[in-house]
């Protein structure tokens, strides 16, 4: 597996050192979206009869009911909706890290971290563009983290 | 048949004899501590008890057991610190419906001394284990104040704004006795102190304590009949909206505020200018905020300048949480009992820092995180 990219922020999955934070455990609803970030994509679900997507993972539509959904794969753009930054120690985690939600170019919001940027009020910006990277913790779980946006959008 | 305005009064409220650390008693204690000085403020024993209401899974069995109580009626409803609001709500309903006649409400919190105190796992299958835990969150410190960076951008609110409210109920607090911190503190102050969570410091975030509180609830018709004045219930509201801060549908307002709040005032028959007084639960500065614009005393992005100005404090138009808050005068983990008794403090008359004539009194609570509401409007007449 190749390096991932160096980071300011230094998480320990970055690194690959033993993830101490954590771990998330799959469940038959969300079994997809983890299988989709180990491969690198950020799944999503989409309600067919609003067409609208929605997160958390979970097989029917929130806006209508409808169990005719369909999962697709997100563009991985998000921006920056808002966070806290956290000066306490955490397992996994060496303050200060920000705790963040962003806002998905299809519409869903996510909790997540942001990468290689500052973890400072003054580098994380509302509304500042993102772009989805993907951090392996071990063989079954992939966490989305984003980074600010390489590309203008 | 339907819950009119009044038709439910509080005959019995009291606090847990002391709350800040209280190591020398495990949770269920505090729960009989505050049930047992419920009981002889209104003049009752465990067996003029018959329903039962505290936060559960599994806990109305434990505190009957202990107490000593056979219910006809229980509610184990538990959405975070203001499930005693929603407690309330539901014992209306059942004293209306004739389910019970004498219903007691029980809170107790080891928070601080953590004797017997609950678990709070966070499991890994949960959707908050699935989608939040794994990005550092560390308890409601890390979690409640997501949405105020947001909240800030879209009001124009400031770092000094959300300083004031600490500053304000600190005011309130050095009147009582019974408050955690009772020394004054300034804007200064405030944003000097430990940061905690950025944007929140150390004194924009509740202590967590021990204590606990009880409430006992009955007919208004046999209310008159209590050593107590009673205090009648007007209004109730309740709602929830998701236990993921990250799914909070508008960052800038709880859904279950305007839910509860609005609910709550309309039952009652109320407007916001016949408001005496009011309770919001404060975990967090930014939160008197949510409850002034969410429940309407204030326009969107006015509550700033109204706590600004001066209206909450002491001497100001409407007095607001007048025990000090979950931020200066106690948290146990789930406020809002105590909350509730301010309330009912204030319209009996007998307040450390004492309203004049207040006739009505607006509690309302918040659940984790935004994820639950519950307001219940007090009166000292019967309409």
């Amino acid at each position: 597996m190749s390096k991932p990219p160096e980071c300011d922020f230094p998480l320990p999955q970055a690194d690959m050192r033993p993830f101490t934070g954590s771990k998330p455990k799959p469940t038959p609803e969300t079994r997809h979206f983890w299988e989709g970030c180990r491969a690198g994509r950020l799944l999503l679900q989409r309600c067919r009869e609003t067409g609208r997507a929605y997160f958390p993972p979970r097989p029917f539509s929130p806006f209508s009911g409808s169990r005719d959904v369909e999962i697709f794969a997100a563009s991985g753009r998000a921006t920056l909706y808002s966070y806290v930054i956290h000066h306490r120690e955490v397992p996994g985690f060496t303050p200060p890290y920000a705790i963040a939600v962003v806002e998905l170019e299809e519409g869903p919001r996510m909790m997540t971290n942001i990468a290689e940027c500052p973890q400072t009020p003054e580098a994380l910006i509302l509304d500042m563009n993102l772009e989805v990277v993907f951090r392996p913790v071990d063989e079954e779980i992939t966490l989305p983290l984003f980074r600010p946006a390489k590309e203008a959008r | 048949m339907s819950c009119q305005p009044g038709s439910v009064a509080v005959v019995g409220a009291a606090e847990s004899t002391r709350i800040g650390a209280v190591p020398e008693m495990s949770q269920i204690m505090l729960h009989a501590d505050a049930a047992l000085n419920a009981m002889a403020d209104a003049g009752l024993k465990p067996s003029d008890i018959d329903g039962l209401a505290c936060v559960g899974p599994m806990m109305p069995q434990q505190i009957a057991h202990y107490l000593g109580i056979t219910p006809h009626w229980v509610d184990g409803t538990g959405v975070g610190g203001c499930s005693f609001m929603l407690h309330v709500r539901h014992a209306v309903a059942a004293i209306t419906a004739g389910y019970a006649r004498t219903i007691l409400i029980t809170h107790g919190e080891s928070g601080k001394s953590r004797i017997n105190a609950t678990p709070r796992p966070p499991e890994p299958e949960s959707l908050a284990g699935q989608f939040e835990a794994p990005f550092g969150p560390y308890g409601p410190p890390t979690l409640f104040p997501i949405p105020v960076l947001r909240y800030m951008k879209a009001t124009g609110t400031t770092h000094e704004h959300l300083a004031q409210v600490a500053v304000v109920q600190r005011e309130w607090a050095a009147k009582n006795p019974r408050a955690l911190f009772r020394d004054p503190v300034t804007i200064e102050d405030v944003l000097a102190s430990r940061m905690v969570a950025y944007p929140f410091r150390l004194l924009q975030c509740c202590p967590v304590t021990d204590g606990g509180g009880a409430l006992i609830l009955t007919a208004a018709e046999r209310a008159t009949d209590f050593p107590s004045p009673p205090v009648y219930i007007l209004g109730s509201g309740e709602s929830v909206e998701s236990t993921l801060i990250s799914q909070m549908e508008d960052f800038t307002s709880s859904r279950a505020f305007r839910v509860a709040g609005p609910t709550a005032l309309k039952m009652a028959g109320i407007t916001h200018a016949d408001v005496d007084h009011l309770m919001i639960y404060d975990a967090f500065a930014h939160l008197p905020l949510f409850g002034l614009e969410d429940l309407g005393f204030c326009q969107r992005g006015e509550a700033k300048d109204f706590l600004w100005d001066g209206h909450t404090r002491p001497g100001g138009r409407l007095p607001l949480n007048t025990n000090g808050g979950g931020l200066s005068y106690t948290h146990t983990g789930m406020y809002g009992m105590f909350a509730l008794q301010e309330s009912i403090r204030q319209v009996r008359g007998t307040a450390p820092a004492q309203v004049p004539d207040v006739n009505i009194s607006v509690a309302h609570g918040v659940g984790g995180m935004f994820s639950s509401s519950g307001t219940i409007v007090f009166g000292r007449n019967r309409p």
